[in-house]
């Protein structure tokens, strides 16, 4: 097994890169709708969880509200697109910016608490989120109903209808989203949240603007999502509080956690155990929850660091494992 | 007058909250673990409940209030036990895992506690035999209690006296206050801990599933969502009057009770669950210790 690993590894990443690429562009084509349909939703999930990832995987902070910002950029492209006719294509960018300086505004403040109860107040927001796109604020979001009747997008003259349209647009977004996260991971950035999610103080102290860093990476991972919520509006045509409940941000949260923190085939896998066959196994629906939650605990008991984690991560937990306790050891040093 | 009323019906749920809070504060205390299951253990205490009273009334002709003493009995014993199981299953394994593992594997199980109820129970709203329903009241004024605010007040500060007296005056409870304090030093001084953080999911969940049933009796319906708002409600709660802190959490709960009520009352009662968010924000960002928490320095 090892062997073929490393097999797999040598093989150009280029070559198997591009292999998995052709397979996505034509996987669709001898599928019919809903099938489409699914790929499109395992897609946009990818997007989702490599969003959510750079705040929980590159820079370690727990992030339970996410959907919240994915309601939010539905919401900015369906309002735009039903109150000021904005072309839907040029509401993508407007949904980035939006749940991104709302994701500015929520998190600045927050930025000081750690672990849990970062994780408590990213709930809070999430709800209150929800609950204003809810109760109707101003009476422009349609109450628990939710809008509907958004544009088609239109792409030369056509308005894009077929599910494998906006397969092809999200794949578009995919391979964007996974080139942007490869490219941050191993930027002057990226270093940066390693750094902060392995030793905060360490990381101040060789000059590091924590803060920064933190705040960058819920800006980008928020307006990310944001732009998935977009992209949901333009398939779906209706958007609903519900995109923004609890269950979405735990949904998102598992796939990063269960693929692999900061891994980015860790995604993958994530979505396809938490999205897509849930999905496909429709019929089972009713035990779903259950088996997620089964597969949840098994999980962090039996292979805490997921199931394609990111070599980083594996190092950091490895190294754990071996190393004494450093409390005990400063304890020593200091009697 | 309208403001005693309302004041009347916040210390109730207050009472409901602070129940339900003891379970994660306690929790929190000796594992520092935020038990997101605890809701929904609450929730299966109201489904406990119905089915020991449906159980109880099926073998007379009429039935009273009198019946929902062993129902609560029953609720309280079984949903220990699930709350035990729960933590030597999903917990204990965790121990030594770092702070995100067991939370995942918290909601691990509340996604299996919540898809059991509604697979066993259904997703329709159920609601509790008439039969157990108290009426009656007392008013003064234009302020009205119920007979069954009365009752659910009295249990719920019996309950909160017990257990005040339980971790403060006993064996057991002072070598709780010592694992919530270091796990390591407390083995030294020969506290067996598992056995300790076992005796807290007996405490904590029962006290949760007591407060399911009587919420569920207090409001006449309820659905297997009912443990995941409820559990939110209260943890704020827990946060108001400082985590891990036992007094903190029946200050707290009675404070969100009240306030929530009052808002719900002046302003609008859409709002009311964001009044709550917002406190615990609020309190996050200015005091994260809560109101009677010590400030300790977070560990890096």
């Amino acid at each position: 097994m090892k062997d073929l690993l490393k097999r797999f590894r040598s093989v150009k990443p280029l070559y198997w890169q591009g292999g998995l690429l052709a397979l996505a562009l034509v996987l669709p084509v001898p599928l019919g709708d809903y099938y489409r349909s699914v790929l499109w939703r395992t897609g946009l999930y990818i997007m989702l969880g490599l969003s959510l990832n750079i705040i929980v995987g590159y820079a370690g902070l727990f992030q339970l509200g996410h959907a919240a910002f994915y309601a939010v950029g539905a919401y900015t492209a369906g309002m735009l697109n039903i109150y000021f006719n904005v072309p839907l294509l040029l509401t993508l960018p407007l949904s980035i910016l939006v749940a991104a300086i709302l994701g500015y505004l929520l998190t600045r403040p927050i930025l000081h608490l750690r672990g849990d109860y970062l994780c408590i107040v990213t709930i809070a927001f999430g709800e209150v989120v929800r609950l204003v796109l809810v109760n109707n604020i101003f009476g422009i979001t349609g109450g628990a109903n939710g809008l509907s009747g958004i544009d088609r997008p239109m792409l030369f003259g056509i308005a894009l209808r077929e599910p494998i349209y906006h397969y092809y647009i999200v794949l578009l977004f995919v391979v964007i989203t996974i080139f942007a996260s490869q490219r941050l991971q191993d930027s002057r950035l990226g270093r940066a949240w390693r750094y902060v999610r392995e030793d905060e103080v360490a990381a101040e102290a060789m000059g590091i603007n924590t803060t920064q860093a933190k705040l960058l990476a819920f800006v980008l991972g928020s307006g990310w999502a944001g732009l998935a919520g977009a992209l949901y509006a333009a398939k779906i045509t209706v958007i609903s509080p519900d995109q923004g409940k609890f269950m979405e941000s735990v949904i998102l949260f598992c796939i990063v956690v269960l693929g692999g923190t900061g891994s980015i085939p860790g995604a993958f896998v994530g979505t396809l155990g938490m999205v897509t066959l849930p999905e496909l196994s429709r019929p089972l629906k009713a035990w779903r929850d259950a088996w997620l939650g089964v597969a949840m605990v098994t999980m962090m008991i039996a292979r805490p660091e997921g199931l394609w984690p990111s070599r980083h991560v594996r190092l950091e937990i490895e190294s754990e494992e071996e190393a004494p306790d450093p409390s005990l050891a400063v304890t020593g040093g200091s009697g | 007058m309208q403001f005693l009323q309302q004041m009347i019906n916040g210390i109730t749920i207050g009472a409901f909250y602070v129940l339900v809070a003891l379970g994660y504060t306690m929790v929190y205390g000796v594992l520092k673990l935020i038990n997101f299951a605890h809701g929904d253990l609450f929730m299966w205490g109201a489904y406990i409940g119905l089915t020991s009273l449906t159980g109880l009334l099926s073998f007379v002709a009429q039935g009273s209030a009198w019946f929902a003493v062993p129902a609560i009995i029953v609720v309280m014993v079984t949903v220990a036990i699930i709350g035990v199981l729960v933590e030597r299953i999903a917990y204990r394994p965790l121990r030594n895992a770092g702070r995100l593992a067991p939370v995942i594997s918290a909601l691990g199980v509340a996604f299996i506690l919540q898809s059991l109820a509604r697979n066993i129970y259904g997703a329709s709203y159920k609601t509790y035999p008439q039969d157990v329903a108290l009426s009656g009241g007392f008013s003064f004024g234009s302020a009205r209690v119920s007979l069954m605010q009365v009752i659910v007040l009295v249990i719920s500060f019996l309950l909160m006296a017990v257990l005040y007296l339980f971790v403060q005056r006993t064996r057991i409870g002072t070598a709780m206050r010592a694992v919530s304090l270091n796990h390591d030093v407390s083995r030294l001084m020969g506290i067996d801990v598992d056995n300790i953080i076992a005796v807290v999911f007996l405490i904590g969940p029962g006290l949760g599933g007591v407060a399911g049933m009587i919420v569920a009796l207090y409001y006449g319906s309820f659905d297997f969502t009912v443990g995941w708002v409820f559990g939110l409600k209260a943890f704020i709660a827990a946060i108001l009057g400082g985590i891990g802190n036992i007094p903190g959490a029946m200050i707290g709960g009675m404070l969100l009770g009240v306030v929530e009520t009052l808002g719900a009352g002046y302003l609008s009662p859409q709002w009311k669950d964001v009044i709550a968010y917002v406190i615990l924000i609020l309190i996050l960002v200015f005091r994260p210790t809560g109101l009677l928490g010590e400030r300790v320095a977070e560990k890096v």
